[in-house]
């Protein structure tokens, strides 16, 4: 059983008012439990929309969506989903401990496993040092890496993340991809995973999917057979050039279309 | 820093402020002398001082008497509020029920009760005082408390739902704690608020022990340096009451931008 299929996603937005947005077209894609994939592609292509279908935060208008064999409703009950925003979203009256607690929280575990859970994820982000700190005496770095920890921390089969790194700087950028494979590497999860940028897709991707707008369809998926584990050589290999070049030519396709 | 020092800080800020309450009571003391200004229009702030002491006992008990009446009302009017408020964020024909009719009720001049609420009451009865001063409070205090609880981020609520968390879950862990900064914010409004509330109903009748009917009788016999220190009293519980939720606020609130650096 794949962890996600999606067959003839479609997702109109006002439809037949003057302003009908065909947001997502014709989708289909299927993705092995513990793949990484990249979703690339100019922006308004319907990135964002294509993950919120999969998350369930919005209905499609047609097509089937389904994770771990499920709906996106049951999967999203049934706590599949590990969701990562562009901004981090923390909850500002929360200490960051608290922060990342807050869905085991919900979830009903105690306060003891919940406590040792959470601080067992900050350790793994290196932020256990800042579990007392507010949020907003956080930089934004640092304050991505706790909605990163908070997603993971019940140990979701699925994480939908949706350019979490756009605000950092380009050095903070590489530590957290580097962070973040080697926080999937320990816990086997999915991702999907939006991005405007080209290398960071091909760097954490185990394939990246090209999208084009009017409507937001799948022009093209790239095979990225990097080996693993993925370093910072990764980024000097004569592949992963090659690669970036195949991923630039796919999007300039689009662009010029 | 020593305390010391930091003591010495505090109070260089506080200097301008200081300065402009000290100089304005010179001008009034010495504008009341140089112009022999009579006691029924203003009485000197010396004078005001020394009813103060000479009355200390009476003007106490009348502070104190009008004093609990505001902070029971106040309490009364901010925890039916926080109810209200709480079931019109929780369900959708609440709020869409109540609303117009708090948000009209908001914009009338609720004082008018006072007199009637005499006749509801009992004249003698601390009743009629704390229900409008309830009253007074609710409104202000509901209000900006539903919006508190409606103004949390889209994203905010996708978390939560990502976590397939219900509705109440939502409102105690996200909406309610979102809203505590519209909540004090009412909350010191309603402060000054349930004063001018508890004064004004007294000035229709009700115990003499109390600050309206004690400021409307001394007036009436003329004794306007009696009437004045119970207005400087009056405005001393309201700056007590206003800065008693500030402090409630510091504790309750310390991660918000308007607390953070106080
Ligand atoms: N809630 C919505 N209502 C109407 N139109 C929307 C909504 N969300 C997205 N859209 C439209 O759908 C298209 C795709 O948006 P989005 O998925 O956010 O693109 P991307 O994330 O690739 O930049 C855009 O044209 C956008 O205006
Ligand atoms: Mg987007």
């Amino acid at each position: 059983m794949s962890a996600l299929s999606l067959r003839g996603v479609e997702k109109v937005f006002n439809p037949g008012s003057d302003q009908e947005v065909r947001a997502v077209h014709g989708v289909d894609l299927s993705v092995e439990r513990g793949e990484f994939i990249s979703v690339i592609g100019p922006s308004g292509c319907g990135k964002s929309t294509l993950l919120r279908l999969i998350g369930d935060l919005t209905p499609p208008s047609s097509g089937t969506v389904l994770v771990n064999g499920k709906t996106p409703a049951k999967a999203r009950l049934d706590r599949d989903y590990g969701m990562v925003f562009q901004s981090a979203t923390l909850l500002e009256w929360r200490r960051v401990q608290a922060n990342v607690e807050l869905p085991l929280e919900i979830m009903g575990m105690d306060a003891a496993e919940r406590s040792r859970q959470a601080a067992a994820m900050l350790e793994l982000v290196q932020l256990d040092r800042f579990a007392n700190h507010y949020p907003w005496q956080l930089s934004g770095g640092m304050q991505q890496r706790v909605a990163i920890a908070r997603a993971l921390v019940f140990k979701p089969s699925i994480l939908l993340m949706d350019e979490p790194f756009g605000a950092l700087d380009e050095m903070t950028r590489e530590r957290m991809q580097s962070e973040l494979l080697r926080i999937r590497a320990e816990t086997g999860t999915t991702v999907v995973f939006v991005t405007h940028s080209i290398p960071e897709a091909v760097f954490l991707s185990t394939r990246v999917v090209i999208m084009s707008p009017r409507p937001g369809t799948i022009t093209e998926v790239v095979d990225i057979d990097l080996p693993e584990p993925r370093s910072d050589e990764t980024r000097e290999d004569q592949h992963f050039f090659e690669l970036l070049t195949g991923v630039r030519e796919g999007l300039r396709a689009v662009e010029d279309s | 820093m020593t305390y010391r020092a930091e003591f010495l800080r505090r109070l260089y800020f506080r200097l301008p402020a200081i300065g402009i309450f000290v100089g304005g009571l010179i001008v009034w003391e010495g504008l009341v002398r140089a112009f022999d200004i009579k006691g029924f229009i203003l009485p000197a702030p010396t004078a005001i001082a020394t009813t103060f002491a000479t009355e200390t006992a009476d003007l106490l008990t009348a502070g104190v008497g009008t004093f609990s009446t505001a902070l029971a009302g106040l309490l009364l009017g901010g925890l039916l509020a926080v109810l209200t408020a709480l079931a019109a964020a929780r369900w959708r024909f609440v709020r869409d029920g109540a609303l117009p009719f708090a948000i009209a009720a908001n914009s009338t001049p609720i004082i008018v009760l006072a007199p009637i609420a005499n006749s509801w009451f009992g004249l003698r009865s601390p009743f009629g005082s704390i229900f409008v001063v309830a009253i007074l409070v609710f409104f202000p205090v509901m209000i900006n408390l539903v919006r508190g609880l409606l103004s949390v981020d889209a994203s905010e609520i996708e978390l939560m739902d990502s976590y397939a968390a219900g509705r109440r879950t939502t409102l105690w862990k996200l909406q309610f704690p979102h809203s505590t900064p519209y909540l004090f914010s009412a909350l010191k409004v309603a402060a000054a608020l349930s004063l001018i509330g508890a004064i004004v109903k007294e000035f229709f009748g009700g115990s003499q022990e109390r600050l309206g009917q004690y400021i409307t009788t001394k007036a009436g016999l003329l004794q306007f340096e009696e009437a004045w220190a119970a207005i400087v009293l009056a405005s001393l519980f309201g700056i007590a009451l206003y800065n008693i939720v500030v402090l409630i606020e510091r504790r309750v609130i310390p991660w918000h931008v308007s607390v953070r650096n106080a």
